[in-house]
């Protein structure tokens, strides 16, 4: 029986990566919830978060506050890209079956990595973590890197303002209506044109800034992208698609069964997360919180 | 033109793929082992996707099931090919009865994902189990079968063990395709474009709707292993790449590249994308660009594939002019 130290630390780690997941897959739960799609690029605008982030401390240079600043402008520009590749392509194939939505996005994940890689190589690139928060702190036996008690804090903060924004805002409420019925919602008025770019461009904004804040403690790799996009993809299935704290429950669940998966059996942790996908997709297909979707 | 349509094109299609040996190049025989078998592939996925609407994004297991179980019993059981390959064919189809029984009772993307899931899960599976698999370096070496036989034949006499498992390949994968088309054509064929077409109405005149999808998609799996075991062979190795996610996919690109509304069509989605692979990974190491730009012209340009835009321009050209 290892001690209760040790599981501490376990499942601590485990929230940490379930808060990095739930930022990358909220922005995937959200586009799937309101467009009906399962975006395959998603994991790209990650990767290209973290390329961008990369860059943008290259250029500004030994700055204390660049880290900062590049996360930041990593999130926007993606979310711009994101919004481009909404309004130019993506659009046009609302009309066709869902496997050639699926398809499109899946030739984007083929064509921004092999971009990543044109851009800055194949090599492992690092950025350093934000001064001020590069030392660790002694919990329970446990280290716990500053960094990392930012993100565990930071992860329910952006949840809350999420859950807010769909909850409390009128945009929130013509996402949610749009996810519901999208003829109607046309019918009465709104720019549901106008309303899926702008879901789009939040979505991409959240894979952008989940690549940005990893970029500190994981080495950005071309591949990082169809490794998040799985992990990310089973979080939501899990959930439930398009079920907002179903894809926080997700994380959790995701984060602790990895976590203590390791410990019980090591050569099988993987296993363990796409089994159990599957329970979960046979016993309740919509998810653990999600809603049946109509037919 | 109705004599044109009379001539049996595949049987001729045939006879000529077994003469590409002849042309002495190891590098034809190469590709052309690999289009045969992965049209083979392609054209099973298409049962599901083309003829009964179901959209597998797991299809790669059945195939790596096919291409583990022959690897296996070739290699570390000594078991020749005649009792090998059909075991691949066996061991796939029985994982997709299991897998299938619950992938059907889903509908749609969830269908997809249980698909999806289950392959993972085999991916895993392979990925990790050393002992039996491999593990993460695969299992090279798998011996072909014997076919010293084929040297007493007229003509191939002097060809290669490639050449030798090449005409193998291609009687085996024509075989495959007649069975598959005699499916297609029957009254159960009918039945799945029914149940494609509207699921609904199917069940109203009385189809067990679950239970024909349950079949395909055995068939299916049962024919991805089958050309898996073939391509364990003619890699020299197989390994967990076989079952991940992004082969599946391919094979999704190149059916859908062909076109999905016609039975062969997947199988010259296989040849063309192949092809055009060989062609340009010896110019650039950007293949995956290139792809992804295919398939966004193709998504955009030509949604029902390349026979399907070939048929068009042919009913436009055969089509009599009215002033």
């Amino acid at each position: 029986m290892p001690d209760l130290a040790f599981l501490f630390g376990q499942s601590l780690s485990g929230l940490t990566a379930a808060m990095f997941l739930f930022l990358v897959a909220s922005g995937l739960s959200l586009i799937f919830g309101v467009l009906g799609v399962l975006n395959f690029a998603h994991g790209s605008f990650y990767m290209l978060g973290a390329y961008t982030t990369y860059q943008i401390v290259q250029w500004l240079g030994r700055d204390p506050g660049s880290f900062w600043w590049a996360a930041l402008g990593a999130a926007v520009s993606i979310a711009i890209l994101g919004g481009l590749i909404e309004r130019f392509l993506f659009r046009h194939l609302y009309g066709a079956d869902v496997l050639y939505q699926l398809l499109f996005t899946y030739a984007l994940v083929l064509i921004l990595s092999d971009a990543a890689k044109v851009l800055w190589g194949t090599g492992q690139l690092s950025v350093s973590r934000p001064p001020g928060l590069t030392g660790a702190f002694k919990l329970w036996g446990t280290f716990i890197p500053y960094y990392n008690l930012f993100v565990l804090l930071l992860g329910p903060t952006i949840a809350l303002l999420f859950w807010l924004l769909l909850t409390r805002t009128r945009n929130g409420r013509l996402i949610r209506a749009a996810a519901l019925d999208r003829e109607m919602l046309g019918a009465l008025g709104v720019n549901v044109d106008r309303l899926y770019t702008g879901v789009f461009v939040v979505g991409s904004f959240l894979a952008g800034l989940g690549g940005a804040l990893i970029a500190p403690v994981k080495a950005v790799v071309p591949g990082m992208d169809v490794e998040i996009i799985v992990e990310a993809f089973i979080v939501v299935v899990i959930g439930g698609l398009g079920s907002f704290w179903g894809t926080m429950l997700g994380a959790l669940v995701y984060g602790q069964v990895l976590a203590f998966g390791i410990l019980i059996f090591p050569r099988f942790s993987i296993f363990s997360v796409f089994a159990l996908m599957a329970v979960v997709l046979i016993l309740r297909p919509w998810g653990l919180l999600g809603r049946p979707l109509k037919s | 033109m109705s004599g044109l349509r009379r001539i049996p094109w595949a049987l001729v299609l045939v006879v000529a793929a077994l003469f590409v040996p002849a042309l002495g190049s190891r590098f034809y025989t190469f590709v052309a082992t690999d289009v045969a078998i992965l049209a083979l592939f392609a054209v099973s996925l298409n049962l599901l996707l083309g003829y009964t609407g179901l959209v597998s994004f797991g299809h790669a297991a059945y195939f790596g099931i096919g291409a583990y179980a022959t690897g296996i019993l070739m290699k570390k059981a000594g078991i020749p090919f005649l009792l090998a390959f059909p075991a691949a064919g066996v061991l796939a189809g029985l994982f997709a009865l299991v897998f299938g029984f619950f992938c059907v009772r889903l509908t749609k993307i969830y269908f997809a994902m249980l698909t999806l899931a289950f392959a993972q899960i085999v991916w895993a599976i392979c990925f990790k189990w050393n002992d039996v698999t491999g593990g993460e370096q695969g299992m090279p070496e798998i011996p072909y079968p014997d076919l010293a036989w084929m040297e007493r034949l007229p003509l191939a006499g002097q060809l290669r063990t490639s050449d030798h498992f090449y005409l193998l390949t291609v009687v085996l994968v024509a075989a495959c395709l007649w069975v598959l088309r005699r499916i297609v054509g029957s009254p159960f064929g009918r039945i799945l474009t029914t149940i494609r077409e509207n699921p609904e109405r199917a069940e109203f005149i009385g189809v067990n709707v679950r239970r024909f999808e349950l079949i395909a998609f055995v068939i299916a799996g049962a024919f991805a292993g089958l050309a898996g075991g073939l391509f364990g062979i003619f890699n020299r190795g197989v390994f967990p790449d076989f079952v991940y996610w992004s082969k599946s996919s391919e094979v999704l690109i190149m059916t859908i590249l062909g076109g999905i509304g016609y039975f062969y069509g997947p199988a010259v989605g296989a040849l063309v994308l192949l092809v055009l692979n060989q062609q340009i990974t010896s110019y650039t190491q950007y293949w995956p660009f290139i792809l992804g730009t295919i398939l966004i012209v193709l998504l955009f340009a030509f949604p029902s594939g390349i026979v399907g835009a070939l048929d068009a321009a042919a009913r436009r050209l055969a089509r009599p002019r009215r002033a």
